[in-house]
């Protein structure tokens, strides 16, 4: 059974489709990486997955638990409160602009959620949260605040708080795009460790080459339809579809002015 | 009238004068709060409802609304309070505290509307992924930062309220600036009113050093 599944998914805002009969799926320890050109509706994809956006049409589930189900029409029908409150403990998110609580240490950001959401003992909570901040090179910054922090410990420790809510599957949106070029590194590195223990993650990025590297499934999207999807080496060293080839075209091209990074 | 006389006399009135600042405070900060969110309701009617309250309250005099309150009742309803007491307090006194508590309120809710509106949205959505309830996400998220944001512009509202207060006066109330009034008409004397203004003065320097002490202690983060 899948992790994650969407089905059919439309979204709308106003007058503009942005996502058009979205469908997907992420396996057990699947990396997939999802690009394409902005405006393309990936991180309104991500929102939706995150119940950030409600979806217009089609339906969602985490494992075994139905989230969003649709009537005959295919319209949308959210689930209970309760449900949705399970569904939400099913993933994490980390944002492109970190989004820590400023006023809580690092140590409180992490343990925070796991204590008053999920109900833990803080003691336990705690010692998890150390092993987390040692894993994302942080150890001795506990008590320290997110405005003490680079940019590049910002977004490891929200990747660090996502975790500690222990979930099985892990979406980023664009988590370096906010980053100095020079930071994006040491969070590439985070996630590549991450996929090498096996966690299920969906990770939105301009980060071609990472992509290639670091996903099983690369899914390109445009106009807020998948346009071509398939193993990430193949589907950038052979894109198949016109418009993949000229997105990635366009990447590679040197006398761009937005050179990749 | 000695000079000292004079002093316990007015002493006496601050003493009243803080009593109406404090109690304002404890009524019209919650309460400010409570109109904030009515005013950021959802529900079209609530957030009217609300608007109009706060225009109301910051468009027209805060002595007139005194004046509303203390008289109101027995002018428009024939309601006799002015010789009610409520454990011990006169209704002279109360209706001050009701008339600064209610237009205070709405002063403080803008304030409230703006740090709340300046918080941004990811923090609202970090906290929904990470399951938060919306209470929990205001308590524990939301508002604590607010307070911290909202500490100058409440600084200067609490100022305005030290010397607001002399307009109790306009009730009789035995607060400082009456009794001033009083001993200066009594003695032809500029004394009083000298002495009243230190006094607002030197209150006024411990709201603002209290103050500036509370937003040293929120300095820990950005």
């Amino acid at each position: 059974m899948p992790v994650f599944q969407i089905a059919h998914l439309s979204k709308s805002f106003k007058d503009l489709q942005v996502l058009k009969d979205i469908s997907m799926e992420v396996c057990q320890g699947e990396v997939v990486a999802i690009i394409g050109p902005s405006g393309s509706g990936k991180s309104t994809l991500l929102r939706c997955a995150t119940f950030l956006e409600t979806m217009d049409r089609g339906t969602l589930s985490y494992g075994n638990i139905a989230a969003v189900t649709c009537d005959e029409q295919g319209n949308s029908i959210y689930a209970s409160p309760e449900i949705l409150k399970k569904a939400r403990g099913q993933f994490g998110l980390v944002f492109q602009n970190f989004n820590l609580f400023p006023h809580y240490s690092v140590l409180k950001n992490i343990t925070d959620a796991p204590v008053s959401v999920q109900k833990r003992k803080e003691k336990e909570v705690r010692e998890e949260a150390k092993i987390l901040l040692r894993k994302m090179g942080l150890s001795g910054r506990e008590n320290a605040y997110p405005f003490q922090l680079s940019g590049g410990q910002q977004q490891r420790v929200s990747i660090a708080r996502a975790l500690a809510m222990k979930p099985d599957i892990l979406f980023f949106d664009e988590p370096t795009s906010a980053l100095d070029p020079e930071l994006t590194g040491e969070i590439l590195k985070v996630i590549r460790d991450l996929a090498a223990e096996h966690m299920t993650m969906v990770i939105v990025t301009h980060e071609i080459d990472f992509a290639r590297k670091v996903a099983d499934r690369i899914i390109f999207m445009a106009d807020g339809l998948i346009v071509e999807e398939g193993d990430a080496e193949t589907l950038v060293s052979h894109p198949r579809n016109e418009r993949t080839k000229a997105f990635l075209a366009n990447l590679h091209s040197p006398d761009e002015t937005a050179v990749p990074r | 009238m000695n000079f000292w006389n004079m002093l316990a006399e007015l002493l006496k009135g601050l003493t009243v004068s803080v009593e109406i600042f404090a109690l304002t405070l404890v009524f019209s900060l919650p309460l400010g709060l409570v109109i904030a969110l009515g005013r950021m309701s959802k529900n079209v009617l609530i957030k009217n409802i609300f608007r109009i309250y706060i225009s109301i309250m910051r468009g027209t005099p805060l002595m007139l609304q005194l004046f509303v309150w203390y008289f109101g009742p027995y002018y428009l309803f024939k309601i006799s309070l002015s010789d009610l007491s409520f454990l011990g307090i006169e209704y002279r006194f109360t209706s001050v505290i009701i008339g600064f508590s209610l237009n205070y309120a709405a002063y403080f809710a803008e304030i409230y509307r703006a740090g709340i509106e300046s918080i941004p949205k990811g923090q609202y959505e970090a906290a929904c992924v990470l399951g938060y309830s919306p209470v929990q996400t205001f308590g524990k998220i939301i508002f604590p930062q607010v307070i911290k944001r909202i500490i100058p512009p409440v600084t200067n509202e609490v100022i305005t309220l030290v010397k607001d207060t002399s307009l109790a006066f306009s009730l009789s109330v035995l607060e400082m600036f009456t009794i001033a009034k009083q001993i200066s008409s009594a003695y032809t004397t500029m004394v009083p009113f000298a002495v009243a203004g230190l006094f607002y003065y030197i209150f006024n320097f411990a709201v603002a050093a209290g103050m500036e002490f509370v937003e040293k202690k929120l300095n820990y983060y950005r």
